[in-house]
């Protein structure tokens, strides 16, 4: 190699060599996590609307009872255990995928689907104590926004939950299918999304109660 | 079809790589274990500055939405993530103006509102 040829060597050959506007578009893999990214991030913008709402209307009480005296901190903390503990069993469950080990990828679906049921249960016996306290969404401002942010949160983990089946069941039929791994690689985004709009959640609608 | 993608962004999430990516997962699992006893730490304790605590939470919380960004969604600003970093901090950007922007105007509207008394003695 001739010392021009040396020093006008990209420094990453592999990104440099064709110019960006012959390189066509990304493959389908990426081209699809990279929409649904942009999903995820529109879906965390209407969540933010709801916390805008919450903000607001939290202190907005109507005489009714506020939050300190009806949130659990107890429970709040093992919900948070519960969607963490399945955030990481969900990403165990994209190693296995990325692996083809279809053994590993039902066992942690499985992990990951059994805490989201616990996460739940325990969030609908809360509303449901609430609710039959005299505290339903019809109580108060501040009852409606927490029931609607809450609740919609609650609506996503049901949907994922939903959603986790059904990647179940096109492995078992389908297999390792191109399309049935973007899928799951979907889910597990999904997932871990609702993960960072729980910890918003728990800090401003529990922990911040005051 | 590997040389191929080298040349393109890489995609969200997946990414994982062996043993790496469990110890990826693994180290995001105890920063977020550890941030969030740490948040329902400071939400009950005396031993903090009273005011100061929405403050702790809120670092507490950014600090850990970073820390699942970081190991779950393996976003990095490296050159080939600028297309999903670009998107997110638009995400964040479009957040922080409605979240903040609502909570200004509302406290503005009610710092302005006409005491209720006052406002029923016109309407009669």
């Amino acid at each position: 190699m001739s010392l021009v040829d040396a020093l006008t060597e990209p420094v990453e050959p592999n990104r440099n060599d064709t110019p960006i506007s012959e390189r066509g578009p990304a493959p389908l893999p990426i081209v699809v996590a990279f929409g649904f990214w942009l999903f995820l991030l529109s879906d965390i913008v209407l969540f933010s609307a709801l916390f805008a709402a919450y903000a607001v209307l939290s202190g907005q009480t109507a005489g009714g009872p506020n939050g300190p005296q009806l949130f659990d901190r107890t429970n709040v903390l093992i919900e948070t255990g519960c969607l963490l503990a399945s955030s990481f069993t969900c990403g165990l469950c994209t190693l296995a995928i990325e692996a083809r080990n279809r053994v590993g990828t039902y066992a942690w679906a499985a992990v990951t689907f059994a805490l989201g049921v616990a996460f739940l249960a325990l969030e609908l016996s809360e509303f449901s104590r609430m609710i039959a306290s005299g505290a339903g969404p019809t109580r108060s401002a501040f009852l409606s926004a927490f029931f609607t942010l809450v609740g919609t949160h609650g609506l996503h983990v049901t949907i994922g939950l939903a959603w986790l089946v059904t990647m179940m069941a096109q492995l078992a039929t389908l297999g390792f299918h191109p399309m049935v791994v973007r899928r799951l690689l979907c889910f597990s985004l999904f997932w871990h999304a609702l993960d960072i709009v729980w910890i918003g959640v728990f800090t401003i609608v529990y922990l911040g109660a005051h | 079809m590997a040389a191929q993608e080298e040349q393109h962004d890489k995609a969200p999430g997946g990414g994982g790589r062996g043993r790496g990516g469990v110890l990826m997962y693994a180290t995001g699992f105890v920063f977020a274990i550890v941030l969030t006893l740490a948040s329902f730490w400071a939400a009950g304790t005396h031993s903090v500055w009273q005011p100061g605590v929405p403050v702790l939470l809120a670092a507490l919380a950014i600090g850990q939405m970073g820390v699942h960004v970081v190991f779950f969604f393996h976003i990095s600003s490296g050159p080939d993530d600028t297309n999903n970093f670009l998107a997110l901090a638009f995400g964040v950007f479009v957040v922080g103006l409605v979240i903040f922007g609502s909570m200004l105007i509302m406290s503005n509207l009610n710092a302005n509102m006409m005491p209720m008394d006052r406002l029923m003695e016109m309407q009669r």
